[in-house]
């Protein structure tokens, strides 16, 4: 092709030397493309003040009634503090056969919850309240025998939106559209107080 | 067409092809449009404006994922924004510097446009395209420098609103009707950030294009003010042009690298300007009780508001400063020189260039020193002389004695 | 090539020089002329504050004071004790011992003190947030800096004194323990304005009645590290800002330089 205002040298050096320039400047310029792009990315992260309001959170076990579940809201999320009657942890283990994960393989709870009670101390269930199918707040059945779950029913959650269901310890039945146990957050206990979103000591989640 | 040895690539490109015209339109704006090819330093400025607009909006969308709009939260969202979103500083710090880097580099565009008469036949729509782009500008540039609500978008909303209760009859209700209040309020800049963020901005990308297509239709002036498709080879193309693509593509490239250097010594380095990007009163909260000492617009606008005030009644004040900005779409038919480029005129039209120039200058000067002493006089001197670039061309630029103008074009071979 | 650059360059310092040019008659405040005159006059309006906001310790000293004599009426609402903490590299001992009040979680942002109905019956105004007072003031950290130096005695005013950089300040000596009370002695000068010869009051220097706890030299260096402390809290991430521009210019420097090579190649095409 020639141009009117243009001459062009077909010496085999400059054409090379031009692709040479031409990568080069390119492969540079795609770097800054990607580094440029970088604080636009990471300015979707979480805030500060996301993050300072996603701090540990304090509760007064005190508060809690024999039986009783209370909700707080860490993260964004819905946590339950459930105060298990004695007797019907200890019946747990009757479950194993028609749960789906009864040894928490595949679910997400901390180390210190990855026990048949799923918690650090039988009286005290702490679990996400999100239905690990697609996200609703599973509701309270802890009565052994509910009128509409069957006589068998040994007392737990049930998911109204598609039917889920589980067990004292969270952990999910047989034939429920959910495949994990519902989720422990990080938490410790310090006397009365139950302290969530952080694990061990003086660690921070 | 796709032969036996080609890869799916070629199949693609003709079933793409057949449904939207890609290769049609990278060969008539790129390959084979012919730009002349004495472009020196001033061409750069168009493609620059571009860029800047390109920076503009990418900043300003992410910005407005995280600025709270409202009276009571806006300022303390910019803030939230600088420390407490992850790189918020640096998407602020490019947002404000980008707004003067668009009028430097726009001011910079339009003066090429004096040098060389590109505003002359048959370019007139193209420039009356670009006027109203820096219309549009100057409305996107106001209306955002309300939305932190500082004590100077405040003040600076009320002084510029109020000019409009100069309008005869009407002036008063349409202010109330602009405010949407009593007083410049909520109302104001809940409008104002629906309008900067969305409105004006699509006028913007729409006056651009048109600009874009007028600018193809007639084809790029140059230095030398010649008509390069006059002067056509035997191969039919512009003989004083090169295609666009490669030359200009990897020419351009070179200038937007270097205004990213200059501006990202100024974003990392000197974000404030000194004061004139983002300014000191524009740290303090808005402040309807309190004003602050010298109430003036943005760097790009004093040379405007500096004509107010020179004049002292109201109302005249304000319709000669809607002059100064309404008698640049006038100038294709106020320059009656028979030669485009100031290479060619002769001493009248430069002089009156060169003045006008300084008068620009001053006036942005005077339009941010307080209105006092010497500085009220400079400036109705300086009025006086910017208007006379005008007002007086149609005469000036017959009286010039013009030069020969040169058959093809000055180009040094580097 | 070098017709260009120089031009933009001379852009470049165009700007800033207009805008400090176009200020100083803002800065100068609503004295008549107060230089000239006698050499005793002492030219407060040339202090500068002269803080490193890169110097960590000095920035760490600058919140103990301002912790220890401001945080009582003044607020720094855009700012955490838990970012001031990380960024000042204090521990949450320290915090917790000698920063954080009881009743506030090391994620809050530094507010409380004075209330507000107090504070305007004690002294007519709320004594304003400090998080943006070095951006948001003509001199930046020097007003700040010479702020904190020029208060003197005045027996005409509620709270006994005075201030030069802020006539008729609502804030009274609070550093005065420190920095010992002084008096300010001005002297007459006559000026002559549109033909008549006015008398006018201008500062000549400071007279110490009482001497402060610390030296000139140490008020000054106290004075500097808490300005240097504010000045950290108008833009905490200023240090940074400018550490990551360093490598932006650097690589953009490189890459124009890659391009232009680039295109000088492609030009030797065209006649």
């Amino acid at each position: 092709m020639t141009d009117a205002g243009v001459v062009a040298d077909d010496a085999a050096v400059d054409l090379s030397r031009r692709k040479f320039l031409t990568v080069a400047t390119s492969a540079t310029a795609a770097v800054g493309v990607v580094v440029a792009a970088t604080p636009f990315v990471a300015s979707w992260k979480p805030s500060e003040r996301a993050r300072a309001m996603g701090a540990p959170l304090d509760f007064d076990l005190s508060k809690l009634q024999p039986g009783q579940l209370v909700t707080v809201v860490w993260r964004k999320q819905p946590i339950y503090i459930v105060s298990r009657p004695n007797e019907l942890v200890g019946k747990l283990s009757a479950n194993d056969a028609s749960l789906k994960d009864p040894q928490s393989a595949a679910s997400d709870q901390p180390e210190y919850a990855k026990n048949v009670m799923r918690s650090r101390r039988a009286d005290l269930l702490v679990l996400v309240g999100t239905c690990t199918h697609l996200g609703c707040l599973p509701k309270q059945r802890f009565e052994p025998g509910d009128a509409t779950l069957g006589a068998d029913w040994p007392g737990g959650f049930f998911c109204p939106c598609h039917g889920s269901r589980f067990d004292l310890a969270g952990r999910v039945f047989a034939g429920s559209p959910a495949s994990t146990n519902l989720r422990i957050p990080p938490y410790i206990i310090n006397g009365n107080t139950l302290t969530i979103g952080v694990d061990g000591a003086a660690g921070a989640a | 067409m796709a032969a036996a040895g080609e890869t799916n690539r070629g199949g693609f490109r003709v079933w793409l092809n057949k449904r939207l015209p890609v290769d049609k339109f990278v060969s008539d704006q790129l390959l084979e449009y012919y730009a002349p090819k004495n472009f020196n330093i001033w061409y750069f400025f168009g493609s620059l404006a571009l860029v800047v607009l390109v920076i503009q909006l990418l900043s300003g969308i992410f910005l407005t994922m995280f600025y709270k709009v409202g009276e009571s939260t806006a300022f303390d969202s910019i803030e939230f924004i600088r420390r407490e979103i992850e790189y918020g500083w640096l998407i602020q710090y490019i947002h404000s510097t980008g707004a003067s880097a668009f009028f430097i580099v726009v001011y910079l565009h339009m003066f090429r446009a004096l040098l060389y008469g590109s505003y002359k036949a048959p370019r007139e729509l193209l420039w009356i395209f670009g006027m109203l782009i820096y219309l549009a500008l100057m409305a996107e540039a106001f209306m955002g420098y309300v939305l932190p609500w500082g004590n100077m978008s405040y003040w600076g909303a009320q002084v510029i609103v109020n000019l409009f209760s100069t309008i005869p009859v009407f002036g008063p209700g349409l202010v109330e009707w602009i405010r949407g209040d009593y007083g410049i309020a909520d109302a104001t800049l809940n409008r104002f950030f629906a309008l900067h963020v969305v409105a004006v901005p699509l006028a913007i990308i729409l006056l651009v294009t048109l600009h874009l297509v007028a600018l193809r239709q007639v084809g790029s002036n140059n230095p030398d003010g010649i008509e390069i498709k006059e002067n056509k080879g035997a191969d039919g193309k512009p003989v004083d042009g090169i295609p666009f693509h490669p030359y200009y593509t990897i020419k351009d490239i070179v200038g937007v690298g270097v205004f990213l250097v200059l501006f990202c010594i100024v974003v990392f380095f000197v974000p404030t300007f000194g004061g004139l990007f983002l300014e000191v009163p524009n740290f303090d909260p808005a402040n309807p009780l309190s004003t602050p000492e010298h109430i003036a617009p943005s760097w790009y606008f004093t040379p405007f508001y500096a004509i107010l005030r020179a004049v002292p009644d109201q109302k005249l004040g304000a319709l000669l400063m809607l002059l100064s900005v309404v008698a640049w779409f006038f100038l294709p038919w106020l320059d009656r020189s028979p030669v485009k480029s100031m290479r060619y005129r002769g001493w009248w039209c430069r002089g009156f260039l060169a003045m006008f120039v300084i008068s620009f200058l001053a006036l942005m000067y005077l339009g941010l020193a307080p209105a006092e002493g010497i500085y009220v006089t400079l400036a109705r001197i300086f009025s006086v002389s910017y208007f006379a670039f005008f007002v007086l061309m149609p005469f000036y630029t017959r009286w010039d004695r013009v030069k020969p103008v040169p058959q093809r074009v000055t180009f040094h071979h580097e | 090539m070098s017709k260009p650059l120089l031009a933009l360059l001379l852009l470049l310092l165009v700007g800033p020089s207009l805008a400090w040019s176009a200020e100083a008659p803002a800065a100068a405040g609503t004295e008549a002329a107060h230089e000239g005159e006698a050499a005793a006059h002492v030219d407060w309006h040339s202090w500068h504050a002269g803080n490193e906001v890169s110097n960590l310790s000095s920035l760490q000293r600058g919140a103990r004071n301002f912790f220890a004599y401001c945080a009582s009426c003044h607020s720094l609402k855009y700012m955490r004790y838990s970012r001031m903490a990380e960024d000042l590299k204090i521990s949450t001992e320290q915090l917790q011992q000698h920063i954080l009040p009881p009743d506030a979680r090391a994620a809050d942002y530094i507010v409380g003190g004075l209330n507000p109905t107090d504070a305007v019956a004690w002294f007519g105004k709320e004594p304003p947030d400090l998080s943006l007072i070095t951006r948001a003031r003509h001199g930046g950290v020097d007003y700040v800096y010479r702020f904190l130096k020029t208060f003197y005695v005045d027996p005409a005013r509620a709270t006994n004194t005075n201030n030069l950089q802020l006539a008729g300040a609502a804030m009274p000596a609070i550093l005065s323990d420190l920095g010992g009370v002084q008096e300010a002695v001005f002297t007459d000068v006559e000026n002559v304005v549109d033909g008549k010869t006015v008398t006018v009051k201008v500062f000549s220097h400071f007279e110490t009645t009482t001497p402060g706890l610390m030296t000139p030299v140490q008020f000054d260096a106290f004075v500097r590290d808490t300005v240097n402390f504010l000045d950290y809290v108008g833009e905490p991430t200023q240090v940074v800002r400018r550490e990551i521009g360093v490598w932006v210019v650097l690589f953009l420097l490189a890459l124009t330089w890659m391009a232009w090579l680039l295109k000088k190649d492609y030009w030797k095409d065209v006649h």
